[in-house]
């Protein structure tokens, strides 16, 4: 299959998961028992008070003309205005987004860039310090929780030593701690992984051939088995960002920073029905998205791939 | 290429190798499953069957083989067949491999003293090999041509375009012609057939005076296996290579050896021209393996099968390896083992009793 072919299927494939993940989103919202006109109004509203904020939200019309009218809305992006603020909630979520993006960015990055070179070594260099090294280091992240390292990295660099503020965003400075708590916690899992993949990809027969070529050691490693190898890498990789790109709550939490994950937070505690319901797809879309990226990658890594 | 035609290319003299330890591994290094190795970082270093020390692989391996030539090797599995082409390729892993006593002389060079880096060079360039699973020895991430070109650029220092104009004749020649398409594809776009005949061309790339087939057609079809027989004998005529065909299929063997050795536990127990070898077995263990292959000419009888298997490293009997499973065996067979005797011109026998007339 050419790559053009794929390309449509696999987009074929987002609007799909797109259009079904809503009508979960839309269906569920509504199974759920409360009322939201009722939630809003409170407990003690006159009966027309509540009425009228039905007919606003227009829970009072048939499910199909709801339905309809949620798809539509989907598809323009547009998930109505907060009940809280009475911001578009579209708005309020862009606002938010390029902080956590940027952020997102940064901590796949620094794992990938910390993990990948580390796990290799420690595959190819194994039972030597640097496997002892990485080993130690991806034992340790996978257990500490990245709010408590996030704290420890504030009162070290930010309190003790003044290299970076205490809290507050605007700037990449502001960001870089809470980028290191984030990546180093997903480099953890990335360096297991990647050792794990070259250490298994080593073993294939594929090995045994470049090495009776007469290949270089490092064209044998480094070429050879080290293509293959990314390819789990890439997968894990991807669904991480797609994590990160969700909202980091915690990590936003402890470093007051004005992210998607606060922003939801807060939305579910004031029971802002439209910025859940926006929050939600919006992750959903963002996932798809990611999950596409990954996809063609993969294909071009792996042309196996294309097959399917 | 061939400048020891009619001398000897490779000879093969006493070689030992003993595995230093028992881990479920085969000659090529430790193989680990999906989830990586068995085994953590801090976890025990020993395999799972326990410490075992120096078990025997190889017993004292001898092999010539001439320019122009087809030494057929047979054997059944774990007699050593794959630890001495890997040895001749200088990929032993060590450990747990360990080359005990012995030579390689390949060109009048010994093998075993060379330099790693020197020994690199030769693989490949001279030496090449070709396996029994085409599909899992290509690499699934690469096209044909780039694992073709790479190894031209590297050794004869090629330019991209030239590799590749040569990648384009070798595939010709191997029966991929008229399909270039074939070096803009991945493995798994060509059939069985097809990726031995890329693995063929790309260890044929840099013409090497001698080739390694190990099992080469065991995992195709009948009717592809005739093909790159074929194909086999081609390079030995056209191209006056040596080659070292490791089979355990010894119809496969008659159809294109030119020598035959038959190994056994380690140990070559019968070495001979095919004709010989196939009239007048001396060995009983080739008579039995003879006896054993479907014959057009003994329709009608019952195939023998050799009763019992294979010793393993850890177990090798005393005296006569396959003593046991002999059914001439004498007393001075379970004692002493046999020497390698030349019992006619150039056909030699590890046996106690190879003058002995075989009963009916």
């Amino acid at each position: 299959m050419d790559f053009a072919t794929l390309m449509l299927r696999r987009l074929g494939r987002l609007l799909l998961t797109v259009a079904l993940i809503s009508t979960i989103i839309f269906f569920v919202i509504r199974v759920i028992p409360g009322d939201p006109a009722l939630v809003i109004a409170g407990v003690d509203a006159k009966a027309e008070d509540v009425a009228a904020i039905r007919a606003k939200l227009g829970t009072d019309r048939p499910l199909a003309s709801q339905y309809l009218g949620w798809m539509l809305s989907v598809a323009r992006f547009d998930f109505g205005t907060s009940l809280i603020t009475g911001q578009p909630v579209t708005r309020l979520i862009f606002e938010r987004f390029s902080l956590t993006l940027v952020l997102a960015v940064l901590g796949i990055l620094i794992a990938i860039l910390l993990a990948l070179p580390l796990g290799v070594l420690s595959a190819v260099k194994r039972w030597s310090f640097w496997d002892y090294l990485g080993m130690a280091f991806s034992q340790i992240g996978m257990a500490v929780p990245s709010f408590w390292l996030g704290i420890m990295l504030l009162l070290l660099l930010a309190v003790k030593v003044r290299l970076f503020p205490l809290f507050g965003a605007g700037s990449l400075r502001h960001l870089v701690l809470p980028a290191v708590s984030l990546g180093l916690a997903q480099a953890a899992v990335l360096l297991r992984l990647s050792r794990a993949a070259m250490i298994e990809e080593l073993a294939k027969e594929y090995v045994v051939t470049a090495r009776a070529k007469g290949l270089t050691e490092r064209m044998v490693k480094y070429k050879h088995a080290l293509k293959n190898a990314l390819l789990p890498v890439i997968t894990v990789a991807g669904i991480q960002l797609g994590y990160m790109l969700g909202g980091a709550i915690i990590i936003e939490q402890v470093f007051s920073l004005p992210g998607l994950g606060r922003l939801f937070l807060t939305g579910i505690y004031q029971r802002d029905f439209p910025l859940i319901q926006g929050g939600v797809m919006f992750v959903a879309i963002v996932f798809s998205l990611i999950n596409f990226t990954v996809d063609l990658l993969y294909s071009v890594l792996n042309p196996k791939i294309r097959i399917g | 290429m061939a400048e020891a035609e009619g001398g000897r290319l490779l000879e093969v003299r006493d070689l030992e190798v003993s595995f230093a330890q028992t881990t479920r591994s085969g000659p090529l290094g430790p193989r680990s499953g999906p989830l990586g190795p068995r085994r953590g970082p801090l976890g025990p270093r020993r395999g799972p069957l326990g410490p075992r020390r120096g078990t025997p692989a190889l017993r004292g391996v001898d092999l010539e083989l001439a320019g122009a030539e087809i030494r057929g090797l047979v054997g059944e599995s774990g007699s050593g067949k794959t630890v001495t082409s890997t040895c001749i390729m200088g990929l032993l892993a060590s450990p747990p491999g360990r080359i005990e006593r012995g030579r390689i002389i390949f060109k009048g060079r010994d093998l075993l003293c060379l330099p790693a880096q020197e020994m690199r060079m030769l693989r490949g360039r001279e030496i090449a090999m070709i396996f029994q699973e085409p599909s899992r020895y290509l690499n699934p991430s690469f096209k044909i041509g780039e694992q073709i070109t790479e190894m031209l650029r590297l050794h004869l220092g090629m330019r991209r375009a030239e590799a590749l104009h040569r990648a384009e004749e070798l595939v010709e020649w191997v029966g991929l012609g008229g399909r270039r398409r074939v070096l803009h594809s991945y493995p798994h776009q060509l059939s069985g057939g097809m990726k031995q005949r890329a693995m063929i061309a790309m260890a044929i790339s840099c013409n090497p005076s001698l080739l390694i087939a190990d099992e080469p057609t065991t995992a195709l079809d009948v009717t592809l296996q005739l093909q790159i027989l074929k194909l086999i004998l081609r390079l030995r005529e056209a191209l006056r290579m040596g080659i070292l065909f490791i089979s355990h299929d010894l119809g496969l063997v008659r159809a294109v050896a030119d020598q035959v050795s038959v190994i056994y536990a380690g140990r070559i127990v019968e070495s001979a021209p095919k004709q010989l070898l196939f009239n007048h077995p001396l060995h009983p263990y080739t008579r039995l393996l003879l006896l054993s292959i479907p014959a057009a000419a003994r329709r009608g009888t019952r195939l023998r099968a050799i009763p019992g298997r294979v010793p393993d490293a850890e177990h090798i009997p005393p005296g006569c390896a396959f003593h046991p499973r002999c059914p001439l065996a004498e007393e001075v067979c379970r004692t002493q083992a046999p020497e390698t005797l030349e019992r006619e011109p150039a056909h030699s026998a590890a046996c106690h009793l190879a003058d002995k007339r075989w009963p009916d």
